[in-house]
């Protein structure tokens, strides 16, 4: 069978995936550099019968996807820092009431209007902790568009999984670099539907009792069950609660749902780690250049070798500890100053063997700024 | 169907004060969906933040309590995905006016089917009685001890020039003006706005000396008159109560289902 092969941007794939993944509603606001994602789903959405809104913020395309996903729609948005920021509230209802939904950030430069067209990892613990108040999150992130296909479908599949909203972070570089993608054909890569409650009508459907397997059935709205949904603490029904049982309940399941599944959702892809005196860890458009480096040295002889994180949350700790256990050295290459630095040295046995190669200045990194760092790492000087 | 047969009666007592409007609103709203004759499951309540918008849980629709502000906004994702539902939008004058001003002019612009309502009681009441944008120059308030300087919104003058394209006013006073409006408002295609000016006993009439509850919806007797009524002519200061607007424009919804014919003829040329 043909393959459907495409040259395109990692915003378009990012639209490919998710209308493979089963979207049929997308609201957003125009942000560099996302906005081909929007662009992209205002045309293709309703040939499918699929809805597109441009809201008049990224608060309103938040709360938007939400009110639709309850209807038992597949949901996304898309956005960069500015917009992400003004999410997070919305973003923290949708962790509260469990609303499967997709959230793109294509980072840039930041704080602030930062630098709107040049790339950045700024927001991986704005991904974390940027909602208020206790929980977990789930972030997925990608350094090549075969992998942006396969990361979005997943984070459809993982918001249906645990009802949650999937974080999508991806970089300027991703976002509109052009590359080689391979559709998959139809049933090629498996796609989670909604579950949805068997209970018939007439009989008394709680909305917010988990199964045994912590997963909650839904019902649409519009459907058979009428239940309350809200930002506050609820019970069962989906009723406000202060009752501290029923809070605790709540704030357990809300948690345990994603961090006791850490290891089902981690992603990662390894190059060369066997024997690895050294290790380089990235993720999204850095990992491509510290991938460069790792083929490079290893035809030189060099002990060498790459753990490219997929899933940023929750971090795949275990996994960098196991991978890093042998390591001397261990550098992480990112484009911010240490966000999963900290994370990867919470992570091993020895944190002092863990070091930062860098860039924050909006300028991609490149294989010669890894290998000058490397080389002062190492002690033989620029 | 009788009214009881709207609520969730296991989520009663209700929260608010005796004396407050919004069960009147509550109320009226019950009667205007029973004579409407509405399936339960064709209505979706969607509410933000306050007192007000706790109306959502006492109803046995599909109902959804979201963040402060943004409760249209919700109700816009709602009603792209399944136009064919019923969107009722009760707010609160903080809650549609000050952190969701925007989304209230844009849900408006769009003319998205839905009937916003705003229960306005000229205060934030779930924080203890702090100004809105509704409370008025002069008023007190716990955050304005010296009296407001801010002047008020009017929610038919903003909603008009907004392109809302059904405006209606009324009090908790009149109730059945109120059951009335409300009918006529979901019944409306198209985005409507209904202001029930409603009591707050508790922070608005204490610290203004308004008196009770009795005393102040015999106030909203006093200072409102059916639009283009001969007292309106008198006393000019009088507030109009009735259909300020009620017009036809294209839908948004209607208008997005001729883009998803547009978009799949297209695609089959």
């Amino acid at each position: 069978m043909s393959k459907t092969i495409k040259f395109i941007q990692g915003n378009e794939v990012c639209v490919e995936a998710a209308l493979y993944a089963g979207l049929n509603f997308f609201a957003g606001y125009p942000i560099t550099p996302s906005t081909e994602i929007a662009e992209l789903l205002s045309f293709r959405l309703p040939q499918i019968g699929g809805r597109f809104i441009q809201m008049e913020d990224e608060i309103a395309s938040m709360c938007a996807i939400i009110g639709a996903s309850l209807t038992g729609s597949k949901v996304m948005t898309a956005t960069s820092g500015p917009g992400f920021s003004l999410m997070q509230e919305a973003l923290g209802y949708a962790v509260m009431a469990e609303i499967p939904s997709v959230i793109v950030n294509v980072q840039r430069g930041g704080p602030s209007t930062g630098l709107p067209t040049h790339v950045s990892q700024g927001d991986v613990n704005q991904a974390r902790w940027g909602t208020h108040g206790d929980h977990a999150i789930i972030t997925l992130t990608a350094s090549n568009h075969q992998d942006v296909f396969a990361m979005t479908v997943e984070a459809f599949n993982l918001a249906e999984t645990y009802r949650t909203p999937v974080i999508l972070l991806f970089d300027e570089v991703v976002g509109h670099m052009r590359e080689r993608v391979v559709i998959p054909d139809k049933g090629e890569q498996p796609l989670v539907d909604r579950l949805r409650t068997a209970v018939k009508s007439g009989v008394d459907y709680h909305p917010y009792l988990p199964r045994e397997d912590g997963r909650l059935p839904m019902s649409d709205f519009g459907g058979v069950h009428r239940y309350n949904v809200t930002g506050l603490a609820h019970d069962m029904w989906g009723f406000p609660s202060g009752n501290p049982q029923v809070v605790h309940g709540l704030m357990r399941h809300l948690i345990d749902k994603i961090q006791s599944n850490a290891a089902e959702i981690a992603r990662i892809r390894e190059f060369f780690l066997e024997d690895a005196d050294c290790i380089l860890i990235s993720y999204g458009s850095s990992a491509r250049s510290s991938l460069h480096v790792v083929q490079n040295r290893r035809k030189r002889g060099e002990r060498i070798g790459l753990l490219e994180l997929q899933s940023l949350w929750p971090f795949p700790a275990r996994i960098v500890r196991e991978k890093c256990r042998h390591a001397q050295t261990i550098v992480v290459v990112e484009m911010n100053m240490g966000q999963v630095l900290e994370q990867v040295k919470l992570a091993v046995e020895q944190p002092e063997r863990v070091f930062l190669a860098n860039r924050m200045d909006g300028v991609f990194i490149n294989p010669t700024d890894i290998r000058n760092i490397l080389r002062l790492i190492q002690g033989r000087g620029i | 169907m009788a009214i009881k047969d709207y609520i969730r009666e296991r989520f009663f007592p209700h929260m608010w004060c005796p004396g407050c409007g919004h069960g009147v609103v509550l109320n009226a709203m019950l009667r205007a969906i029973e004579n409407l004759g509405l399936n339960k499951n064709d209505i979706v309540m969607v509410s933000g933040i306050g007192c007000s918008s706790r109306i959502s849980g006492y109803v046995d629709f599909h109902t959804l309590h979201t963040v402060h502000g943004r409760a249209l906004a919700f109700a816009t994702g709602v009603k792209m995905s399944r136009p064919e539902l019923h969107l009722i939008v009760p707010m609160g004058d903080g809650d549609a006016l000050a952190i969701g001003g925007n989304h209230f002019i844009h849900a408006a612009r769009r003319n998205i089917d839905m009937t916003a309502v705003v229960m306005n009681n000229r205060i934030y009441g779930m924080t203890g009685g702090q100004y809105s944008p509704l409370s008025g120059y002069g008023i007190s308030a716990t955050t304005a001890p010296y009296g407001n300087i801010d002047q008020g919104f009017d929610i038919v003058e903003l909603a008009k020039a907004a392109g809302a394209t059904f405006v209606a006013r009324t009090t908790t006073y009149h109730v059945q003006q109120a059951a009335e409006l409300l009918q006529e408002a979901i019944l409306h295609k198209g985005f409507s706005v209904v202001e029930i000016m409603s009591q707050c006993p508790t922070y608005f009439g204490r610290k203004n000396k308004e008196g009770g509850a009795v005393e102040m919806m015999k106030r909203m007797k006093d200072i409102t008159t059916p639009i283009g009524s001969k007292a309106k002519e008198a006393q000019p200061e009088l507030i109009e109560r009735g259909i300020f607007v009620r017009k036809d424009l294209p839908e948004y919804c209607s208008e997005y289902n001729k883009i998803i014919e547009r978009a799949q003829k297209q695609g089959r040329r």
